[in-house]
């Protein structure tokens, strides 16, 4: 299991490495600066302002430099639109906010996804299950931005229950509504991969062993088929996290909820690179270090797999 | 003679044809998918949605650009959906006809689905079976750079290209090619492992058939049933990432216009009454993916019997 878990770890470093290659170059080689304007800047000015975020170094020293100042100093450097803030400030300022109301949907969406599937399952073919079912379909065919919407337009516009936006350092009333519109969909697909993975295990030899030893119903489905149901669950983890993280970029645009989306989106608009740079890298960063503790756990959980 | 009856010709012949007609894969699996109520019932109306978009412009009063001066004067009001006015969905907020817009908007996503899933179905099978096939260091090498490319989130992908190469509708297309291929590959890869080293391969390769034709001709068509699969549930996948950047602002830009945008325009607007314009492009949008989550579940059923 040591072997294993240092093993992918030291494979994730070039990943990460070649990562932040290929957005840096990708974002390199794009037609117009983030100083490019409608009215041409003098060539000395131009010249000055190049040579004060470095862009007049050729490119091997310009990305080394990047590179290095991320690994060492976990600098992303100045933004090319903000004088006076660099892609640290604006990932601190929003990051956290971000991370809140995700974190939150994804405690919401498992929990409530799980108890579904379950209960689907171990209902099978009762009005339960279908009702479960009914609700997973529909929920997964309303992603955040359709969420986001209807609900404004419910419990802001017709019921005035809820405020439409901001965030109030994270007040409840002003969480309800993101986590909602951000949990409602992949809670669908959680349901509806908890009912099959658990249907299939309850379906299997050793549970069909188990009842014919006379066990109760209840020790069965806890003790017997709850871990191995979960697996599936564990590997579509993965999938929600980055699910979580792009959503979080219309949730923070739509609600206003001061996160990193909203300053994704508008370096993406001003062409801001550095800014559009250090986020990707975040996102595919943590996306990375996710799908390793996703493996690990899978791992750890699966008495089938010997490393 | 013996057995020369009527009734033992009639009963040789019945047996005879029996022999002849036998039951394929497929045949087995379009019986499976047609039997499906659900599926079924959604590809009819998948089909209406399809036939809507190709005859419905001929009963548009209004193109999807000319602004309805009037109507834009009190949308609330003379803007709502009527067929008096011609405006059977209302108009949007520009006073342009919501019913041509839609009608453009669908088509777009539908062809951002189509497209996208089958720049994934080419570039996806032919990469994963390239690596599965030949094994090894190259395909090591093939499916780290796969596993790379994964480990960006797909949106942010589409996100950077679009900024990086400007937005147009090319542009759009390449940027969800670039992105759908990836678990493409991955899934016809696996496949592709498992079958090469079976019987018939060998035997294949035993009678001397080249290795290019085993993969053509041996493959190939048993990877067919997950690639379908797959590619089905591709689709609503890519109308999904298409709309969500398209709400954000960063995808087709004006006067192209897809569902997505068109549910952003309306959600910024609703707070003024003019609810249809949400309406409309949303109940499109929810119809067009349900149904095509339940074709791609029937597919699946039908094409992968042992996964029930």
């Amino acid at each position: 299991m040591l072997g294993y878990t240092l093993r992918r770890l030291f494979a994730a470093v070039p990943t990460m490495i070649l990562l932040i290659a290929a957005s840096f170059v990708l974002i390199h080689v794009a037609p117009g600066g983030p100083f490019t304007s409608e009215r041409p800047l003098p060539p000395q000015v131009l010249a000055n302002i190049e040579a004060r975020y470095g862009l007049d170094q050729p490119m091997w020293k310009q990305f080394w430099d990047y590179l290095s100042n991320i690994v060492f100093h976990f600098d992303f450097g100045p933004s090319f639109k903000f004088k006076d803030r660099d892609v640290n400030d604006i990932i601190a300022q929003g990051f956290p906010i971000s991370l809140t109301y995700g974190f939150l949907s994804f405690l919401v969406a498992s929990a409530i996804g799980i108890s579904l599937g379950i209960a689907a399952a171990i209902r099978h073919n009762t009005w339960i299950d279908y009702f479960a079912v009914s609700l997973g379909i529909a929920a997964q065919a309303l992603p955040n931005f359709i969420m986001g919407p209807i609900l404004i337009l419910i419990f802001t516009l017709q019921l005035g229950w809820l405020p439409g936006g901001g965030w109030n350092g994270g007040a409840w009333p002003y969480l309800i509504m993101p986590v909602i519109a951000l949990s409602t969909s992949y809670m669908g697909s959680i349901a509806r991969i908890t009912r099959s993975s658990m249907l299939e295990v309850l379906n299997s030899n050793y549970i069909r062993t188990a009842r014919a030893k006379g066990i109760a119903e209840r020790h069965v489905i806890w003790k017997h088929a709850l871990k191995p149901t979960l697996l599936p669950v564990i590997s579509y983890l993965g999938p929600v996290f980055v699910y979580v993280l792009t959503g979080s970029v219309f949730v923070d645009i739509y609600f206003s909820t001061g996160g990193l989306g909203q300053a994704y989106v508008g370096s993406a608009l001003s062409r801001d690179y550095s800014v559009l740079l250090g986020v990707t890298i975040l996102y595919g960063g943590l996306t990375i270090v996710v799908n390793l503790i996703t493996d690990l756990a899978y791992a750890w959980f699966d008495p089938k797999i010997r490393y | 003679m013996f057995g020369r009856s009527e009734k033992h010709m009639a009963l040789a012949e019945r047996t005879a044809e029996q022999a002849i007609h036998g039951r394929s894969l497929w045949k087995d699996a379009g019986d499976r998918f047609v039997r499906n109520k659900a599926a079924m019932v959604c590809l009819a109306i998948l089909a209406c949605i399809v036939l809507f978009t190709i005859i419905g412009p001929l009963f548009a009063v209004w193109d999807n650009e000319t602004i309805d001066w009037t109507a834009m004067g009190d949308v609330r009001g003379l803007g709502a959906p009527s067929v008096e006015s011609g405006h059977f969905f209302g108009v949007d907020d520009l006073g342009r006809d919501l019913y041509s817009r839609v009608i453009q908007a669908t088509t777009t996503s539908l062809l951002v689905g189509l497209i996208g899933a089958a720049m994934a179905l080419f570039v996806g099978t032919l990469y994963g079976i390239t690596a599965g096939y030949l094994g090894g260091r190259i395909d090591g090498l093939m499916m780290r750079f796969v596993d790379i490319l994964l480990a960006i989130p797909a949106t942010l992908v589409i996100i950077l290209l679009l900024v990086v190469a400007g937005r147009s509708f090319i542009m759009l297309f390449v940027a969800l090619g670039a992105v759908s291929w990836l678990s493409m590959s991955r899934i016809v890869r696996g496949q592709t492992l498992t079958l090469k080293n079976r019987e018939f391969i060998e035997a294949a390769r035993a009678a001397g058939v080249g290795e290019f034709t085993i993969m053509l001709r041996h493959i190939l068509p048993n990877l067919l049933g997950v690639v379908i699969v797959y590619t089905s549930l591709l689709v609503p996948e890519m109308i999904l990432a298409e709309s969500f950047i398209s709400f954000l602002g960063l995808g087709i830009s004006e006067p192209y216009t897809s569902l997505g945008a068109l549910i952003a325009e309306g959600a910024g607007t609703m707070a003024y009454g003019t609810i249809w314009q949400l309406a409309f492009p949303l109940f499109f949008y929810v119809t067009i993916i349900i149904t095509m989550f339940f074709i791609g579940d029937g597919l699946r059923d039908a094409l992968d019997p042992k996964d029930r």
